[in-house]
């Protein structure tokens, strides 16, 4: 074999142009969600500082009274954000429990077949659109589920319905990410417990799950963000009344359901209530991707810590 | 030592096995009833919107328009407005996504930039859909002017897709191994030749299988098309980029917003339809996975 001539020179060749070309396309296209961060925080200022100059962010932010449509109007957004929170932490109740359990079954207990079949049905929940979950609330939860259990102290519309859907579509994403945080505690650790004589639950209860608390944390800290943010699932069943309550019983109004209601109405964009949207939408985003990032940073951190 | 021996020599080492093995069969039962709960769940959910909306699915339900009068109404409009909305989407995201996803996995060294570009991936998968729309009305329809148009929507939901694309593509890239990588470098492949003839077809089945599973949640996404308009009554068949347009969430939307029974019916059946288009793209994200990587070995 003989060297073809300048296979030498191939070696010290500065790379292709073509090659920096592709790179600066690719590098082009992965700008494009940075972007789309930076444009949605654009509009949202933009937008909510024009709001901002006809009511004062202080009765905004400390408002209790919500009334967007009905002479005199008030700007407190305390009861929209009551009735998010409300919504989301019932959701909670139900997902963190029920998503956890089924972490722990699926990392530590379950064998390849039973995952097969269990990983689909979790899969096939989280692929349900939230109009269906919405339908569903409206239709089943609350007339079938509710109303045997608490009887007229229900309304049609009310928070609990809403919240335990909410908790159905976040479940899913509480024990996926649970499951990975399981999954990456080293197996020497379980290997050191069960030698030490520990039976599987101990194991779980002792080693596994402190090991794996930040990862269980990140994933309830996210699915808390999804729960705010959930709209349609919300919107058929929580009603549209912004009343300030605790009582999962009534219906309320959540961030995400009054945004629909302004921009379903006939509401003029120059008005004042379409102006307010943007004010709802830019507290829900700060809230939201706050939380995303606390989550996301908490994932990155256990990852590191164990590879 | 000897100050701590009388200490364990009275706390003797009970293993009490009975009961610690209980306490493990309890909690395996709380694990099982806990799935269980997920399932019913699931199955009311089918029960209850098949059984309400199996009788009015029917030939003229697929092949008409809304109505006022439940009984004659139809989805096609949306129908045709939801497959729209799907493929556009998918034609756009694509590229786009995994263009990114190449960069972020293949190329990117570990600086600053790019951990930043990373991080806000993941960040932006989890802003809520709805804050979409308001972005897609700001920017689509008003700043670019395309009004409230099939376009300005499908936009919209291929900005609130790309992130879930590109992490689902990363995901395929990262699964590839590095063998592989090394192979194409030793035979004297420049980076893109590597990444184009070794690493791509290599991650292929795990790529398009995101992308079809990000079409399906493009087609059952509401939130964001309330805000950019797909709220009209519309019996004509959707014109991309002129008129109005409505796709079959917000046909269930507005039809489960009534009280009567006959409209949660047809609201179901709408939903009946939904789930099949949505299986109907699981089974073939399944059959690509499977056909792709037949010739696939590491």
């Amino acid at each position: 074999m003989t060297m073809p001539a300048g296979a030498a020179g191939l070696l010290t060749r500065p790379p292709r142009r073509s090659e920096r070309v592709i790179e600066a396309s690719l590098f082009l296209a992965a700008t494009v969600g940075v972007l789309t961060t930076v444009g949605i925080v654009i509009v949202l200022t933009f937008e909510a500082l024009e709001f901002f100059r006809l009511v004062s962010p202080v009765a905004f932010f400390t408002g209790t009274v919500w009334s967007a449509s009905i002479e005199p109007l008030q700007w407190g957004v305390i009861p929209l954000a009551v009735g998010t929170l409300m919504v989301a932490l019932i959701g909670l109740v139900v997902a963190v429990p029920v998503g956890l359990l089924a972490a722990v079954y699926l990392a530590e207990y379950a064998s390849p077949r039973t995952r097969n079949l269990v990983k689909p049905m979790l899969e096939t929940i989280a692929g349900i659109p939230t109009i269906v979950l919405g339908f569903f609330a409206l239709n089943f939860v609350t007339p079938v589920l509710l109303k045997p259990l608490f009887g007229s102290g229900l309304g049609t519309f009310n928070a609990l319905a809403g919240g335990l859907v909410v908790g159905l579509l976040i479940t899913p994403l509480i024990a996926s990410l649970s499951e990975d945080a399981l999954r990456a505690v080293p197996r020497g650790l379980r290997e050191g417990a069960f030698a030490m004589g520990a039976t599987r639950w101990e194991v779980v209860r002792k080693v596994v799950l402190p090991a794996a608390l930040s990862g269980v944390m990140a994933s309830i800290i996210l699915a808390m963000s999804r729960a705010m943010g959930e709209t349609m699932a919300v919107v058929l069943a929580v009603g549209t009344n912004p009343q300030l309550t605790f009582d999962p019983l009534e219906s309320v109004q959540t961030m995400t359901a009054f945004i629909v209601q302004i921009s379903l109405g006939d509401t003029p964009q120059d008005s004042l209530q379409f102006k307010s949207l943007f004010a709802v939408a830019a507290t829900l985003f700060a809230l939201t991707f706050g939380l995303n990032v606390l989550g996301n940073r908490i994932v990155a951190r256990y990852r590191n810590a164990y590879s | 030592m000897s100050a701590t021996s009388p200490a364990i020599a009275q706390t003797r080492f009970e293993p009490r096995l009975m009961r610690r093995k209980l306490s493990g069969t309890v909690f395996l039962g709380l694990c099982l009833a806990a799935i269980g709960v997920l399932l019913i769940a699931l199955l009311m959910l089918l029960v209850d919107v098949f059984g309400r909306g199996w009788p009015w699915l029917d030939g003229a339900f697929l092949t008409g328009a809304p109505s006022r009068r439940p009984a004659a109404a139809g989805i096609l409009p949306a129908l045709v407005g939801s497959l729209e909305i799907g493929l556009i989407v998918g034609a756009l995201t694509f590229p786009i996504g995994v263009a990114a996803a190449i960069y972020l996995q293949e190329y990117a060294r570990d600086d600053l930039v790019n951990r930043l570009l990373r991080t806000n991936i993941s960040n932006l998968a989890g802003v809520p859909s709805i804050i979409y729309g308001i972005f897609g009305l700001a920017l689509f329809v008003r700043a670019l002017s395309l009004g409230y148009t099939l376009l300005a929507g499908a936009l919209t939901l291929v900005l609130l897709i790309l992130p879930i694309v590109i992490l689902a593509s990363m995901e395929a890239l990262r699964a590839v191994p590095d063998s592989l990588r090394e192979g194409a470098y030793a035979l004297g492949a420049t980076r893109w030749q590597m990444v184009s003839g070794t690493v791509l077809p290599a991650a292929a089945p795990g790529i398009m299988t995101g992308i079809i599973l990000a079409m399906a949640r493009a087609i059952g996404e509401t939130a964001p098309l309330i805000l950019v308009g797909a709220v009209t009554f519309v019996t004509f068949l959707p014109n991309p980029v002129d008129g109005g347009y409505t796709v079959l969430p917000i046909q269930v939307f507005q039809w489960a917003s009534r009280p009567q029974a006959d409209f949660q019916g047809i609201a179901a059946a709408t939903i009946i339809v939904i789930l099949l288009v949505m299986v109907v793209l699981n089974a073939l994200a399944l059959f690509v996975r499977v056909r792709l990587s037949r010739h696939i070995q590491w």
